[in-house]
């Protein structure tokens, strides 16, 4: 069940020259988001920016959650300049999240790439139980985000960037393969979340590694509530919308 | 207080009638949903009471499912959207079948947006639509411009929109609303033929066809390269067309464009509409259709105007 309402910013964290944590007090009661669902958010009462933006969920703090954005455009750079004590307008939460019994697996892996890190610690927060294992990937050392968060949950990231400045030079998929060689076994069930050509090479070697995968996708959409059918996807049964019966997919359904 | 549909008293003294009449039928206030920005009605029950609108309009239907154009199927452009759907949906048989019975159980007018590819698949369409049980009317859209070459002609050639309004007006007794483009020379042309070849009503306008461009890239930003533009930057745009066609028929005219406030609403009532749809300020916020409501009830108590008749078309020029 999701709401219209307000919500009051209690924190809007600058973690790098453009990445910003914000916390999130809803003024009404409002359902526990789930993993790897989202709320679009308003940034301005203006119209232009016009449309509420999706964020997913990075995190469920008391009181409220929280949302890990990068400022790519005029609506995120608005959002950027907001204080504590500013209200915006929120929805949700929305979609269908990660669904949370890989069966089968005796191991969980997330995989990250870039921004696709957002909505993993609301993950590694739920299943932390489980003992995941975090794959993750940046261009560079300075855009690698909340490492401390996951090893506070006892995950130590695995990490891997395009210029080698922190971790294995290199893809996500590269320290997957070379980690799953290793392992010798592919009894593993995997989260992702990340760019789509990432994601899109994530799941060719998913399927070649026999790997049951489950990742989050983002679309520009206009509703957020499956009326627009403007952020669908290309699946085995046709379009799909990523607000609706998304925006978690098995990497089976996916057409790239 | 509100005391049902549409009448609002004061004490015992009926103070504002909201109500209008769209040809045959009467919607109890004027506050429509923009086919395609509504779905077909369910999502939106989430947020209010959708038996609170004048009326429903759903999401276009054709004969056949179809499943639309290709992503990215919208861009965000100043104060507006571009979109390329495609004219996805689900086909009349499984409206009729999983979607209506929701709709019927609702106290509002219910109105289906349909479409064809050929005269033959509008009255086909037309026909099947008309003896379902529970819609009130039907809208033909005749002007969305994402189909093929060929097929825009419909709401663009005055001699095809007579043809196909008058085929469609045979076949079916329901209310029949005639959506316009905005993407002719003169709309008020388009809607006097429409009148002419028997609509009960003209609704207008449909999207304005745009294109936007990735700079970086130098691709264009929808896969369908053209796209429909909506929202508040083209409601100027509507309002002066509205106002034309006011002016050129007598059959009612239904206004939408980039109405998110009731603010908009009025202005297109003032310059003639009897009814106006809220379409892409539902995705701006599921609640704008019942914001522009109570808005609307608003301005009429704080003006003194007791009934949307006494407002519609009181443009005063000069």
């Amino acid at each position: 069940m999701s709401e219209i309402f307000r919500a009051k910013i209690k924190e809007n964290r600058p973690l790098t020259n453009h990445h910003y944590l914000l916390t999130l007090h809803p003024l009404i009661n409002i359902a526990l988001p789930n993993p790897g669902q989202f709320f679009m958010l308003s940034v301005d009462e203006s119209l232009d920016p016009l449309l509420k933006r999706p964020f997913s969920v990075h995190r469920t703090v008391e009181g409220g959650f929280q949302i890990l954005y990068r400022v790519v455009g005029k609506a995120t750079k608005i959002l950027s300049a907001k204080s504590p004590g500013d209200e915006i307008e929120a929805l949700g939460p929305l979609g269908n999240g990660f669904p949370l019994n890989i069966s089968n697996s005796e191991n969980v892996i997330l995989t990250a790439g870039g921004m696709g890190i957002a909505p993993m610690l609301a993950l590694a927060d739920k299943i932390a139980g489980l003992k995941p294992l975090l794959f993750y990937g940046a261009r560079t050392a300075g855009e690698l985000l909340c490492l401390d968060d996951f090893r506070d949950s006892g995950i130590e990231p695995i990490i891997s960037t395009d210029d080698g400045t922190c971790g294995r030079k290199g893809s996500v998929i590269d320290s997957l393969e070379s980690y799953i060689s290793s392992a010798g076994s592919n009894n593993f069930g995997l989260y992702a979340c990340g760019p789509k050509p990432m994601l899109s090479s994530l799941s060719k070697f998913c399927a070649k590694h026999e790997i049951t995968a489950y990742m989050a996708l983002e679309e520009s959409m206009a509703c957020g509530i499956g009326t627009c059918l403007g952020c669908v996807v290309k699946t085995n049964e046709g379009y799909k919308r990523v607000c609706k019966e998304g925006p978690v997919f098995s990497s089976r359904e996916i057409i790239w | 207080m509100q005391r049902g549909a549409g009448l609002f008293f004061k004490g015992d003294n009926l103070v504002i009638d909201l109500s209008v009449s769209i040809g045959k039928i009467k919607l109890k206030n004027p506050v429509m949903t923009a086919s395609g920005t509504f779905g077909y009605g369910d999502e939106f029950a989430e947020y209010f009471d959708i038996g609170r609108l004048g009326a429903v309009v759903v999401k276009g239907l054709s004969l056949k499912p179809k499943q639309g154009n290709p992503p990215p199927r919208i861009v965000e452009t100043p104060a507006g959207m571009l979109n390329s759907i495609g004219l996805q949906n689900i086909g009349a048989e499984k409206f009729i079948n999983e979607k209506l019975p929701f709709l019927r159980k609702h106290d509002t007018t219910v109105v289906v947006n349909f479409f064809g590819d050929t005269i033959e698949e509008y009255v086909e369409a037309a026909e099947i639509l008309s003896s379902a049980d529970g819609i009130h009317a039907l809208e033909m859209n005749i002007s969305c411009p994402n189909k093929e070459e060929g097929w825009s002609i419909f709401g663009t050639d005055p001699k095809v929109t007579a043809k196909v309004v008058n085929a469609v007006r045979k076949s079916t007794s329901l209310n029949l609303i005639v959506k316009l483009s905005p993407n002719v020379t003169d709309i008020a042309q388009m809607a006097k033929v429409a009148e002419d070849a028997g609509a009960d009503a003209v609704s207008l306008i449909n999207t304005i066809t745009g294109m936007a461009v990735d700079i970086k890239t130098r691709r264009p930003r929808l896969a369908n390269i053209k796209g429909g533009l909506s929202g508040p930057a083209i409601r100027p745009v509507a309002v002066r067309m509205v106002w034309e066609c006011y002016n050129a028929v007598k059959i009612p005219v239904i206004g939408m464009g980039g109405i998110v406030t009731a603010d908009d609403a009025v202005e297109f009532i003032i310059a003639g509409a009897s009814a106006i749809a809220v379409g892409t300020g539902n995705f701006v916020t599921p609640l704008a259709s019942m914001n522009v409501l109570e808005g609307i009830e608003k301005y009429m108590s704080d003006e003194g105007i007791n009934s949307i008749d006494e407002l519609r078309g009181s443009l005063i020029c000069g």
